[in-house]
């Protein structure tokens, strides 16, 4: 079988490494315990925290102005108010999740159900390199276990190392890693994506005018994903990358490998965020115990902060900063996929005006959204993508498949309100999403297409 | 039809999308378990022998309708429970979403649940090449098929309000009443390809559930005709 090592060894390197992190950082992300008692500070600041990190709702004025009245006084009850906002405005931030999530996942299956190029099978990634076409069952299933030993191991060395570089602190070769990652993700598999797509639609463009639309393309997602830029462009560059990725493991993963492999990965996915010594769990740890912000380009964040003016000036100064780490902490501990309600990591690139002050009281407007890492979104898509890809029942697995993400999703999330800690967001949904595909392949379609063939309804 | 009613009533207030979705995913699960007793039952007995296929799957059809109701009234549980988690933590003591409001959210998500899975695969093949009912089945194969979806989605969505009115209410004549005009209506369907024994009678027990609902909703005849005239 030919693998894909001839050509693209180095390419896939860097673009494994960055999906194995984000697949590995998508559990956990810092609980807000972590952070609680990492940050410290003044009682407003713990406040200010506390509500950021437990309650998933937009803060209301209305809690800003009685939360910065009785400070000192205000522990229990204040969190009581947090937890009923949390649950009461839970649905909106379910919501800005849904859209995303969504919005990959169509695009990912339009691609496979149009493009051709997605479903041949051309090679293999070095990743997996024992071959599915084998004559007998027992030896495809062995093989597939054994690709899919190899690629968690491969996760679990690129997380671990990670951990490791973050703890001695070398983050100018994580950030040129990830700078690098992101590069090759951006123009490389685009140029390959617009090449298919042309070819599908049998549209002709000339050179010039493709590598203007890449460069463009290319650079503004550079900008937009690492430095600063309009939070709904960026939002779009992470889902196009993650629907990227996604095609490409669609492609190269061979069947059953793929379906293991889901599966593995959400085991995976749910040690290393709740054992003690997972890594990821180290990994926010260790971020949280430095205040530290969270490197961009893993996480998706679905909503921005500002902060309105502040009354005293040194809770002022401290404010922004304060949120600052907050938010890059936050940020941080979102790499991976998981859920985690926090202060956003957009807070590089939020917009902070500061309105006059005319009121006495801290009037902190803040819109906390909930933040996914974009592993998630790369596993969500292959998974539902590998549905519409393979599934001879066509839409009405994809169909299954995408209800089954969503509900897990939400259940992810109401688990997220309830224990508020970092969940790993992958285990739910795909356990529902391979117990729907598998059923509803093999069990619903005979039903519905015999259903259909004699127009009957249920 | 049923994608302006989510457009215009749903997509607005999150909460109720999630009803929806969660009211298609209770109504997918209701299909696997139904499909799996139907499946198992094939596997079971002789795959050559006609009518008894036929038998079972109307037998099939039937099972699974009344496990759709099952799964309804299980629904309509988990969200009474969720109202009542929603009332303890509201600010001001009354739940953002009424139960009249749910039942009729979980209706279009049963409702655009059993459309979706009855009819994309067809559009899917109508998107392709090929004459409609070539071998001598009908030529208004696609017509009614969208048809009789549209009035599906609808019935279910009325189902679902006339439900849980029955369910608030302790009236069980009405929750029977659903269930036998569900019953009716897939058995209506078995009539096809003689059309008019299905489609019409669904269209008049559509007619009849939409004013029932409506009449439980708290709508009346004056609220409609001021509705229309455009009176203030």
């Amino acid at each position: 079988m030919i693998t894909f090592m001839n050509n693209s060894d180095s390419e896939e390197e860097p673009c494994n490494e960055r999906t194995s992190l984000m697949s590995a950082e998508s559990p956990p992300v810092p609980s807000y315990q972590d952070g609680l008692q990492a940050s410290g500070g003044g009682e407003a600041q713990a406040h200010r925290k506390r509500r950021t990190g437990s309650s998933r709702s937009p803060n209301n004025i209305a809690d800003g102005e009685m939360s910065d009245s009785g400070v000192p006084v205000r522990g229990s009850a204040l969190e009581n108010e947090e937890e009923e906002l949390t649950l009461k405005y839970g649905a909106k931030h379910v919501i800005m999740l849904f859209v995303p999530v969504t919005l990959c996942m169509i695009v990912v299956v339009a691609t496979i159900k149009s493009v051709r190029f997605y479903t041949e099978k051309n090679g293999q990634l070095i990743y997996t390199p024992f071959s599915e076409d084998t004559p007998s069952v027992g030896q495809r299933l062995l093989n597939s276990v054994l690709n899919t030993i190899i690629m968690i191991s491969v996760i679990v060395v690129m997380t671990v190392f990670l951990v490791v570089l973050y703890k001695y602190r070398c983050y100018k070769f994580i950030h040129g890693w990830l700078i690098l990652s992101s590069l090759m993700l951006l123009f490389l598999f685009t140029y390959i994506y617009l090449g298919e797509v042309l070819k599908t639609y049998n549209v002709a463009m000339d050179y010039p005018t493709l590598f203007l639309v890449i460069w463009n393309f290319g650079a503004v997602g550079m900008i937009c994903i690492h430095w600063k830029g309009p939070l709904q462009l960026q939002q779009a560059y992470l889902i196009m990358i993650s629907a990227l990725m996604a095609l490409v493991f669609i492609k190269y993963l061979p069947e059953w490998s793929a379906w293991v492999i889901l599966g593995a990965i959400s085991i995976y996915d749910l040690m290393a965020v709740l054992c003690p010594k997972g890594p990821l769990r180290m990994l926010v740890e260790t971020a949280q115990e430095r205040n530290e912000p969270i490197f961009p380009a893993l996480i998706y964040s679905s909503a921005m902060m500002w902060t309105v003016g502040m009354a005293k000036p040194d809770t002022a100064a401290r404010g922004p900063s304060q949120q600052t780490w907050d938010a890059a902490e936050d940020g941080r501990d979102n790499h991976g996929s998981s859920s985690h309600a926090d202060s956003q990591m957009s807070e590089t690139r939020s917009p902070v005006p500061t309105h006059p002050v005319t009121s006495l009281e801290e009037l902190e407007e803040e819109e906390r959204g909930v933040k996914l890492g974009l592993g998630d979104f790369i596993f969500y898509s292959v998974l539902v993508g590998k549905a519409a890809a393979t599934a001879s029942g066509d839409w009405n697995t994809t169909l299954a498949c995408f209800v089954a993400i969503l509900i897990g999703l939400c259940l992810t999330l109401l688990l997220l309100a309830v224990f508020k800690k970092a969940l790993p967001a992958l285990p739910i949904s795909i356990t529902f999403g391979l117990v729907f595909y598998f059923s509803t392949d093999n069990l619903v379609r005979p039903f519905m297409d015999t259903l259909a063939s004699h127009q009957l309804y249920i | 039809p049923a994608l302006g009613l989510f457009l215009f009533t749903i997509a607005r207030d999150p909460l109720r999308i999630i009803i929806l979705i969660a009211g298609a995913f209770f109504w997918l699960v209701s299909l696997l378990l139904s499909s799996l007793i139907w499946f198992i039952a094939v596997k079971a007995s002789d795959p050559q022998d006609e009518p008894l296929q036929k038998g079972l799957l109307i037998f099939g059809v039937m099972f699974s309708v009344l496990l759709q109701e099952a799964f309804r009234f299980l629904y309509y549980k988990l969200l009474r429970k969720a109202i009542e988690g929603l009332v303890a933590l509201s600010e001001d003591g009354c739940s953002p979403i009424s139960i009249q409001q749910m039942a009729y959210v979980a209706g279009v998500g049963f409702g655009l649940m059993s459309g979706a899975f009855s009819m994309i695969n067809l559009l899917a093949d109508s998107l392709g090449p090929g004459t409609v009912g070539i071998h001598g089945d009908s030529q208004l194969y696609f017509l009614t098929s969208a048809f009789m979806t549209m009035v599906l989605i609808f019935l279910h969505t009325f189902w679902g309000i006339v439900f849980f009115h029955g369910c608030e209410h302790q009236r069980w004549w009405e929750i029977a009443a659903v269930v036998i005009m569900h019953l009716a209506v897939s058995g209506s369907t078995f009539c096809n390809p003689l059309y008019v024994g299905s489609l019409v009678p669904s269209y008049l027990m559509m007619a009849t559930a939409a004013v029932w609902a409506y009449m439980l909703s708290g709508g009346s005849a004056q609220n409609l005709r001021r509705f229309l005239l455009c009176k203030s």
